[in-house]
């Protein structure tokens, strides 16, 4: 019985989770079309609810009742495996991530691993979908994003072993507590790890396939990519794992290099003890908030790499630049 | 100790039934109208040709097997940089060493042009 009371508790916290983290999730897509149609001076979408308000409601509904087509040639149970295997890891990444000093699902020592763990396996999703659904886009696409995502996931792995040594802690509430100190945000690991934080964050936008190197769904070559085939749910649901990958990227990143939680005024005289009043949780989502405009703002201003530009990207610039920091940052605390 | 890691767990499956119940829902609520046309790959409009599964270039072979080495290594630095501030210099110059190993067989795939896509 009490086995089955905390589960119950568990499910309870879980809902409160990814209910707002869904509902942030659509408002995201609109926010996408609306601040990319803003730089590109026109209005977006406009029709649905006051100022299209209500548009991502709409999409999601439209998307419910549309047919789920199985191409022929599909390996079918594949096929459908693929975006559930997609947004599980998406949505799973959130159980060790700490929205404020006290408020976390599962506070376990190894929340890093975990989460390296989990971005690893959303890859499986796209070269899954790829491959079964049998359609060379969807074939080329699968292998374009399997190498460039797992390209890109050794410039992150070796920034996440940065932060590890600038934190001493796998446990992303003790990465943050790291943080605080007495220069408010002049203490965070933003400054120290600079070129890190700026790898960091391009992995990020690498790993979730989002312009500038959106090559794995590169409209203008292979169409959309690995999910060609998709339409209805199964394209709504490999749609939610990428914004929800997005979200997750840039909480992570003001999380490990932005102070999480903590008040960019913290531990300075008057303005410190004047923003500590403003509850954690505030601020957390203020600065994810940004991150995640940051991947908007990029979509709209950058043109997309070539291939083999990518390439260089991650194995000729990012990873030589983290081997070097890893040296640097493990000497200071060493010594 | 352990017991934090069941909410862990939980999450875990209940992502994995949440993909399930769209998917689900979508079958359940969309219309279905099998057609020959519309179920053959898509391919612009013209019938698609020769398998979809063709041979594709060596080098993302080479990609992914560079990645299990770098993530090996990746995999090695963790407990490390965790237990970094207690080994100290010693621990530092150790790993050092190890890391000097697997740079020059990053120097040597760099310039055997491993990494080159012209």
């Amino acid at each position: 019985m009490d086995a089955f009371l905390d589960i119950l508790w568990i499910l309870i916290k879980i809902v409160a989770i990814v209910l707002p983290l869904m509902l942030c999730v659509a408002y995201y897509t609109l926010a996408e079309r609306k601040v990319i149609s803003y730089m590109q001076v026109r209005i977006g979408p406009n029709r649905v609810g006051p100022r299209g308000s209500l548009q991502p409601i709409a999409d999601a509904v439209k998307l419910m009742f549309k047919e789920i087509i199985l191409p022929t040639n599909a390996n079918k149970t594949l096929f459908i495996l693929a975006p559930m295997l997609s947004i599980g890891p998406a949505l799973a990444a959130w159980a060790v991530f700490p929205f404020s000093e006290d408020l976390v699902l599962a506070d376990i020592n190894a929340g890093l691993l975990y989460l390296l763990a989990l971005t690893s396996v959303g890859v499986y999703g796209v070269i899954i979908a790829g491959w079964a659904s049998n359609s060379k886009y969807a074939f080329l696409s699968a292998i374009r994003c399997g190498a460039q995502i797992v390209a890109y996931e050794i410039a992150m792995g070796f920034a996440l072993v940065v932060v590890l040594i600038a934190a001493g802690s796998l446990n992303l509430g003790d990465i943050v507590q790291a943080q605080a100190g007495s220069w408010g945000f002049l203490n965070w690991f933003w400054i120290p790890l600079l070129p890190i934080f700026v790898i960091y964050f391009v992995s990020g936008v690498a790993e979730t396939n989002r312009a500038p190197f959106d090559v794995a769904e590169g409209e203008s070559e292979i169409v959309a990519g690995f999910h060609v085939e998709y339409s209805g749910m199964t394209f709504a649901v490999f749609f939610l794992a990428e914004y929800a990958n997005m979200i997750l990227i840039s909480a992570l990143t003001a999380i490990m290099f932005m102070g999480g939680w903590l008040s960019p005024f913290h531990g300075i005289p008057l303005l410190g003890t004047l923003f500590d009043l403003v509850p954690g949780f505030i601020w957390l989502l203020l600065k994810t908030l940004v991150v995640a405009f940051l991947f908007l703002w990029f979509r709209a201003t950058f043109p997309r790499y070539r291939y083999d530009q990518i390439m260089r990207l991650g194995w000729k610039v990012f990873i030589p630049i983290t081997i070097v920091w890893i040296v640097l940052a493990g000497f200071f605390v060493a010594v | 100790m352990l017991e934090n890691y069941l909410p862990v767990l939980v999450f875990i499956t209940i992502g994995a039934v949440i993909g399930a119940v769209m998917v689900a829902m979508g079958f359940m609520l969309g219309t279905r109208k099998p057609d020959d046309e519309k179920e053959s790959p898509y391919e612009c409009g013209f019938e698609a040709f020769e398998d979809a599964r063709m041979k594709f270039d060596v080098r993302y072979y080479l990609v992914a097997i560079l990645f299990i080495i770098f993530d090996l290594e990746i995999a090695f630095f963790f407990p490390w940089a965790v237990v970094l501030d207690q080994i100290g210099m010693i621990g530092y110059i150790v790993m050092m060493v190890f890391l000097a190993v697997l740079t020059i067989g990053f120097i040597y795939e760099w310039k055997k042009g491993a990494l080159e896509w012209e």
